[in-house]
C-alpha cells in the first residue's frame, strides 16, 4: 500500500460512535444504551418520531396542525422537528404556534417571549389564548382565591378547554402537544396510585379522536390531539436542544411544587436510576393495563349535549372548566373538586336561596367529581319520578 | 508547594434552570482543589473526581437549596444531566471520571416544565 509507512500510528478513537464508528460518541442513548456522536444521535432521534408519525398514521397530506407551545424545552423541540420533519418528508402539513396563557407572572411572561422567539426562529404563526379573556380569572387570581393546593386541578382543565378554543380560532384539524416517554409513564403511575382507571385507559393512547371523551365531561370536537413524543426520552429531548442550541424557557410553574405528580417524577427517576428500562416497561404496561380496563368497565357511551352556560360540548348540563368558574365565582373553590357533599348542599342551599333552581344533573357532575366516574351517583331525591326508576331489592336478584 | 494546594481550573456551566441556584450565573470558572483527602486517612489524597467536584461546588459556589443539586449517594439530583467537555459524562465514568486542567463541565436540570 503507497505511504503506508509513512503513516503515524494515531491514537484510537475515544469512545467511537457505535453506528458511523468514525466520530466520538457524545451521548449514551437511555433506550438502546447505544453510544452515539452528534450527526447520528440528530439523525436517529429525527428519524424514529418520523416513523412513530407515520406507523401511527398521526395526519393526513394538507391537515392544518397546531403545535401547543409553551416556550418550554419539549415544545420548542416539538416545533423545531415537526418543521424539519414537514420540510424533509413533505408531509404537507400546515403548521401553526398556539400557545396559552395562563396569567402566571414571572413564570408564563417569560416563557412567552421565548415561544415568540421561536415563531420567528422557525417562521411558524402564532396565536396565544389568555385565560383572562377566556374565563375573566388569570392563574394568579385563582390562586389568590383558592391557595395552593388544586391548583393544578384548574389549570389543566382550563387549559384543555383554551387548547381547544384556541383550535377552533385557528381552524385546525390536529392539535400536536410536547408530551414525552417521561410524562406518559409519570401519568401511567399517578393514575394507578390515584384509583383514576378511566384516565389509566387513556393515557397511554397517542392519539385521542373524536368520539373519546375526558373526565372533565368536555368532549373536543372533531379536533385530534396527539403525542409524537410518546416513545421519545425527556434526556434526549434536553439533549437534542443542548446540542442544537434551540432556544427554551426552563423554570418550574411556581405553583407547582406540590403537585401530585412532582412525586411520581422523583419516584421515577429513582425507579430509573435501578432500571434503565423503567420508563418503557411503564408505559408497556399502562398499554396493557388500558386494553383490560377497556375490556372490564361497563361504561354506556354519554350522550353528548352543549355546555347551558358556555354552548362547549358536555356530556353533563355543566361543562368541567363552566363547574370550575361556578365555584371561583360563588366563593366555593372546592366545587367540582372530590366528592364534598358539604360543599355540593352549600351550593343547592345558596341557589335556592337565590330562588334559582339547581339543574337535576349538577349534583350528580359534582358527585362525578375530578375522578370522572361513569356511575351517576343519584345523592338527592328530587322528584318521585327518580324513585320509580330506582333499583329494588327484586329487581337485584 | 504542598501537593494538596494544587488547583485545576474547571469551567462550570450551568442550564435548565439550574443557574438559579447559582445567583443566575450561567458560567462559572472555578478552581478545584487537584486531590481530595481519601476518606479513609486526611494524609493521602486522591485525584480530584466529579463526585468531589458535585460536593466541592455544593461547598464553595451554592448560594441556596442544596437539595435542589445533590442527589443521593453523593451524586448530583436525579434529571440532572451532566456533560464532561461536550458528552455525557455516562460515557466518561460518571462519578469516577478524573479532573483535568481546563475540563468543561455542563450541568442541566430537566426538572421544569416542557
Amino acid at each position: 500500500m503507497p505511504g503506508a509507512t509513512d503513516i503515524k500510528p494515531t491514537k484510537p478513537l475515544k469512545n467511537p460512535c457505535n453506528l458511523c464508528q468514525s466520530v466520538r460518541a457524545i451521548l449514551k442513548r437511555p433506550k438502546t444504551g447505544q453510544q452515539l456522536c452528534k450527526e447520528c444521535f440528530f439523525h436517529v432521534f429525527e428519524t424514529e418520531i418520523h416513523n412513530t408519525i407515520v406507523d401511527n398514521k398521526l395526519f393526513n397530506k394538507g391537515d392544518r396542525v397546531a403545535i401547543g407551545a409553551s416556550g418550554g424545552k419539549d415544545s420548542t423541540v416539538l416545533a423545531y422537528v415537526m418543521k424539519l420533519l414537514n420540510d424533509r418528508y413533505s408531509y404537507e402539513l400546515d403548521l401553526v404556534l398556539l400557545s396559552i396563557d395562563e396569567g402566571i407572572t414571572g413564570y408564563r411572561d417569560d416563557s412567552l417571549e421565548t415561544v415568540k422567539r421561536n415563531r420567528d426562529q422557525y417562521q411558524i404563526p402564532l396565536l396565544i389564548v389568555s385565560y383572562k379573556d377566556l374565563y375573566g380569572w388569570s392563574m394568579d387570581d385563582i390562586v389568590k382565591e383558592i391557595g395552593r393546593k388544586n391548583n393544578c386541578t384548574f389549570c389543566g382543565v382550563f387549559r384543555r378547554q383554551a387548547l381547544d378554543r384556541g383550535a377552533i380560532m385557528l381552524n385546525v384539524d390536529h392539535i400536536v402537544t410536547g408530551h414525552n416517554a417521561d410524562d406518559i409513564a409519570e401519568t401511567v403511575l399517578m393514575n394507578i396510585l390515584r384509583g383514576d382507571l378511566p384516565r389509566l385507559q387513556r393515557c397511554t393512547s397517542i392519539i385521542t379522536n373524536d368520539t373519546s371523551e375526558d373526565s372533565s365531561g368536555i368532549e373536543t370536537s372533531k379536533i385530534l390531539r396527539s403525542k409524537p413524543f410518546k416513545y421519545t426520552y425527556e434526556k434526549e429531548i434536553v439533549m437534542y436542544a443542548y446540542f442544537k442550541k434551540l432556544d427554551y424557557f426552563s423554570t418550574e410553574c411556581i405553583y407547582s411544587p406540590n403537585a401530585y405528580r412532582g412525586h411520581a417524577r422523583v419516584f421515577l427517576k429513582d425507579l430509573e436510576a435501578v432500571r434503565r428500562t423503567a420508563i418503557v416497561d411503564i408505559i408497556h404496561s399502562g398499554e396493557a393495563l388500558s386494553a383490560s380496563v377497556q375490556a372490564n368497565e361497563s361504561t354506556k357511551l354519554p350522550t353528548m349535549a352543549n355546555c347551558t352556560r358556555c354552548g362547549y360540548i358536555s356530556s353533563n348540563e355543566l361543562c368541567k372548566a363552566c363547574l370550575l368558574l361556578e365555584g371561583l365565582n360563588k366563593g366555593l373553590p372546592q366545587l367540582g373538586i372530590g366528592h364534598t357533599t358539604k360543599i355540593r348542599r352549600m351550593h343547592e342551599a345558596s341557589n335556592l336561596a337565590s330562588g334559582l333552581s339547581s339543574p337535576a344533573s349538577l349534583s350528580s357532575a359534582v358527585a362525578d367529581g375530578s375522578a370522572g366516574e361513569k356511575v351517576k351517583v343519584v345523592t338527592h331525591i328530587k322528584d318521585l319520578g327518580q324513585l320509580e326508576t330506582m333499583p329494588t331489592l327484586d329487581s337485584m336478584k | 508547594m504542598n501537593q494538596s494546594d494544587a488547583t485545576l481550573r474547571i469551567e462550570l456551566q450551568f442550564s435548565g434552570g439550574m443557574e438559579l441556584l447559582f445567583d443566575n450565573q450561567k458560567t462559572i470558572h472555578a478552581k478545584v482543589p487537584a486531590s481530595f483527602p481519601l476518606d479513609t486517612s486526611v494524609e493521602d489524597r486522591h485525584a480530584a473526581t466529579i463526585r468531589d467536584l458535585i460536593s466541592w461546588t455544593a461547598s464553595n459556589l451554592l448560594k441556596e437549596r442544596p437539595e435542589l443539586f445533590i442527589g443521593t449517594d453523593g451524586s448530583v439530583r436525579s434529571g440532572i444531566l451532566v456533560l464532561v467537555n461536550g458528552a455525557d459524562w455516562e460515557l466518561e465514568g460518571e462519578l469516577e471520571y478524573e479532573l483535568e486542567d481546563r475540563d468543561e463541565i455542563v450541568f442541566i436540570s430537566t426538572l421544569h416544565g416542557g
